[in-house]
C-alpha cells in the first residue's frame, strides 16, 4: 500500500500537524519508503496467532478505589502557556 | 593528584567510604570537566552545578555519619526524558519549551534516595526517536571516539651513494586521527558520550528499540535494557509504552549492575511495574559461566555486515567457550520481521502518547484562528521532522480501514518473535550472544542516512527484537574495528534474568578489556 498527497494531508489533519504543500510532498515520499519497508510483514503466516497485548504475562494491577492524591491545582497549571485562576486558557471553542 | 573523573563508580564508592575523597571533591571534578568539555560534545543540555554541590554536601554529611546509601556521593547525568523536579525536562523537543515538572520520576527519585548527585540533563534524540542523536532540538552530540589510522610513516633519510643521493627509508609507526565528527548513536547519545568522555560517573538512559545498547556500543560503554516491567516508567516521558524501558549506561559491567539495582523498583504508580524483588545484581559478577548454554542465532548474520563485526562475534564465542560455556547454534526465524513490525507498533503508540502536546497544558503554544489551528500550528512548530514522520505513520496505521492490515498484523508478528525466544530458552539456552550493532559509529550528517529514513532505522536491527519480546539485553564493548572505533556484543537473557547477563558480560569484559578514547579534547 502507498499513500498519495491527499491522504498525507488528511492524516496530518488527523494528527493535528499543520503541513505546507512542500512538507506534504516530502512526507509522501518518506511515508511511502517506510510503508514499502513494512510491506514484508505480509509474507508472515499468522493463521491462528493471537496478537500480542502484553509482553509480560501479568495481571493488571488495580489500586484501591480511594483518593490518594490531590490539592495540586497550582502545580498542575504551573507549566501552562496561559492560565487564569487555576484554569487552562484556550481560544474560544463554543460560540 | 589523580583525575577523580577516571574512577569507576565502584572505585569512587570505595574511596568515599574510606574517606580518601569527599563527594564534594568528586562532584567539583565533574563540574569542572563539564565546564571544560561540554561545548565540544554537547552532551548536556542543562547543567545543575549548584544543586550538585548541595547534594554532594549532604552526601558528605551522611558519609561522615557512616550512613551513606548505595550510590552516596556518586555524580550522575540524567537523560532529558526523566522528569526532574524544577529542572529542565523537555525530551530534547521544542514542543516542551520551558517545561520544569513539579514532580520527580520514580527512577531519579530512587537514585537520589540512594545518595546519588545530579550533574544535569543529557542530550538525546527528540522524544527518543533516532539512532544518532541528531534529531535533538539542541543539536547533535559528538562521540568522544575518533577514527584513527595506524600508519607507517616513511621518514626520508638521505645518504650519499655512488654517483649521487639515494633515498632510503626509516620507517616508524604513528597513530593519526581524522577529524571527522562521529555520532555517539541514539537515542541516549548524550548519556553514552558523557560516560565515555568522563563527564559523569554513570548515566540514566532509555531503550525503546536499542537506544541504550546502540549508543553504548558506539562509545565503548556498557548499557543494559532490563526486562519490560523491571524499571518503573512513571515520570519518564512516554514514547512507545509497550516497549520503553529505562536502564543505565556505565563505564563497566559492575557499574551498570550497581546503577540498575538502584534504578529498578516495584512501583505502584506504574501498572506494568512487576511485583518482584530487585536482586543484588553486583553479586552475579565474578561467577563462572561454566556449563552455561550460549545460543548463537544464525539469523543475526546479515548481508553486508562488516568483517570486523563477524570477527568480533567469533571472538566472543571463543571467550565464552574458553570460560567453559557450551555454544549451541539456534534459530530465531522471525528476526527479520522485528524491525518492520517495530515501525508499525512504535509509531502507533507514539502517535497516541504524543497527542498530549497540544499547547494547552505545558510547553510551546503557537496561536491560530481557532483551537484546532492552535493545535496544528503548535505541533507543526514544536515537533521536529523525525517525530512528525513517526506520528504520521502511527496515525495512518491506526486510521479506519488500515488497523487490521498494519497494527493487528504487526502485533501478531510480535507474538511470533517472542515465541522464537521462548522456544530457544525452553530448549535450555541460558543466554543468546549477538553483535550489538551492524556497524561502528558513523559520521555526523551522514548523507545516505539523511536521504533514507529506513537506512537509519537499520541501526537497530540486532537490538529491536529484544524490545519486541520484552526481554533484557546488555551491550558490552568487545573490541575495536580497523579504524580504532569500539564495537559491542549483545547478550539477551530470559525475562527478569538480568543477573545472568551481568555474569556473562563480565566474562566478556575480562577477556576483551575496557575501552577508553584517547583524550583529544
Amino acid at each position: 500500500m502507498s499513500v498519495d498527497l491527499k491522504t498525507v494531508k488528511r492524516v496530518a489533519h488527523l494528527a493535528r500537524i499543520a503541513v505546507s504543500e512542500d512538507d506534504a510532498q516530502r512526507m509522501t515520499g518518506e511515508l511511502n519508503a517506510i510503508l514499502g519497508f513494512v510491506e514484508q510483514l505480509n509474507e508472515v503466516d499468522v493463521t491462528g496467532v493471537e496478537p500480542m497485548t502484553s509482553v509480560t504475562p501479568m495481571e493488571m494491577k488495580k489500586r484501591v478505589d480511594a483518593v490518594t492524591d490531590g490539592n495540586k491545582a497550582a502545580d498542575i497549571v504551573a507549566n501552562a502557556p496561559a492560565t487564569d485562576e487555576n484554569f487552562f486558557l484556550v481560544p474560544k471553542v463554543v460560540e | 593528584m589523580t583525575d577523580l573523573t577516571r574512577l569507576t563508580i565502584a572505585e569512587a564508592r570505595e574511596k568515599l567510604r574510606g574517606k580518601e575523597i569527599t563527594a564534594t571533591e568528586l562532584t567539583d571534578a565533574y563540574v569542572k570537566a563539564i565546564d571544560q568539555a561540554n561545548a565540544t560534545f554537547n552532551a548536556y543540555v542543562a547543567t545543575t552545578p549548584e544543586k550538585a554541590r548541595e547534594m554532594a554536601k549532604a552526601s558528605d554529611a551522611r558519609l561522615a555519619r557512616g550512613d551513606g546509601g548505595a550510590l552516596e556521593g556518586i555524580p550522575l547525568g540524567i537523560k532529558d526524558l526523566f522528569a526532574t523536579e524544577g529542572v529542565h525536562t523537555q525530551a530534547c523537543s521544542h514542543v516542551l519549551d520551558g517545561f520544569e515538572p513539579r514532580y520527580e520520576s520514580t527512577v531519579t527519585a530512587n537514585l537520589w534516595a540512594d545518595g546519588a548527585v545530579m550533574l544535569g540533563k543529557l542530550n538525546m534524540d527528540e522524544f527518543a526517536m533516532g539512532s544518532s542523536n541528531e534529531t535533538s532540538y539542541y543539536g547533535p552530540v559528538i562521540n568522544p571516539w575518533r577514527r584513527s589510522r595506524t600508519e607507517t610513516v616513511v621518514m626520508p633519510t638521505t645518504h650519499q651513494g655512488d654517483g649521487g643521493f639515494v633515498a632510503s627509508g626509516g620507517a616508524r609507526t604513528a597513530r593519526s586521527y581524522d577529524n571527522m565528527q562521529l555520532v555517539p548513536g541514539g537515542s541516549s547519545g548524550g548519556s553514552a558520550a558523557a560516560v565515555s568522555a568522563f563527564l559523569c560517573a554513570g548515566a540514566t538512559a532509555t531503550d525503546t528499540g536499542g537506544s541504550i545498547r546502540q549508543p553504548a556500543a558506539f562509545t565503548g560503554t556498557v548499557g543494559i535494557k532490563p526486562t519490560y516491567g523491571r524499571v518503573s516508567r512513571w515520570g519518564t516521558v512516554a514514547f512507545a509504552s509497550s516497549l520503553d524501558q529505562a536502564g543505565p549506561i556505565a563505564r563497566d559491567v559492575r557499574d551498570a549492575a550497581i546503577l540498575l539495582k538502584s534504578m529498578a523498583s516495584v512501583d505502584a504508580k506504574d501498572t506494568t511495574s512487576v511485583d518482584l524483588p530487585v536482586p543484588d545484581y553486583e553479586a552475579a559478577i565474578g561467577k563462572s559461566v561454566k556449563g552455561m548454554k550460549i545460543g548463537i542465532p544464525k539469523e543475526y548474520r546479515v548481508d553486508g555486515m562488516p568483517e570486523d563485526i563477524e570477527a568480533l562475534w567469533q571472538k566472543g564465542i571463543a571467550w565464552l567457550r574458553d570460560a567453559g560455556a557450551e555454544i549451541v547454534d539456534i534459530s530465531l526465524p522471525h528476526t527479520k520481521y522485528a524491525l518492520p513490525a517495530y515501525y508499525i507498533v512504535a509509531p502507533a503508540e507514539a502517535s497516541s502518547n504524543l497527542a498530549r502536546y497540544d499547547g494547552v497544558r505545558y510547553g510551546l503554544r503557537v496561536p491560530g484562528k481557532d483551537i484546532i489551528e492552535m493545535y496544528e500550528n503548535t505541533r507543526a512548530a514544536g515537533f521536529g521532522r523525525e517525530v512528525k514522520r513517526r506520528i504520521m505513520i502511527g496515525t495512518y496505521v491506526l486510521s479506519a480501514g488500515y488497523y487490521d492490515a498494519y497494527y493487528l498484523q504487526a502485533q501478531k508478528v510480535r507474538t511470533l518473535i517472542k515465541r522464537d525466544f521462548e522456544l530457544a530458552f525452553a530448549a535450555g539456552v541460558d543466554v543468546i550472544l549477538t553483535p550489538a550493532t551492524p556497524s561502528a559509529a558513523f559520521g555526523v550528517a551522514d548523507e545516505d542516512m539523511a536521504a533514507d529514513p529506513v537506512k537509519m532505522y537499520l541501526n537497530d536491527i540486532f537490538t529491536v527484537t529484544v524490545n519486541m519480546a520484552g526481554l533484557p539485553g546488555i551491550a558490552v564493548p568487545a573490541g575495536l574495528d580497523g579504524h580504532g572505533l569500539p564495537l559491542g556484543l549483545q547478550l539477551i537473557g530470559r525475562p527478569f534474568d538480568e543477573e545472568t547477563l551481568f555474569q556473562t558480560a563480565h566474562v566478556i569484559e575480562q577477556a576483551a578489556g575496557r575501552f577508553q578514547p584517547d583524550k583529544w579534547w
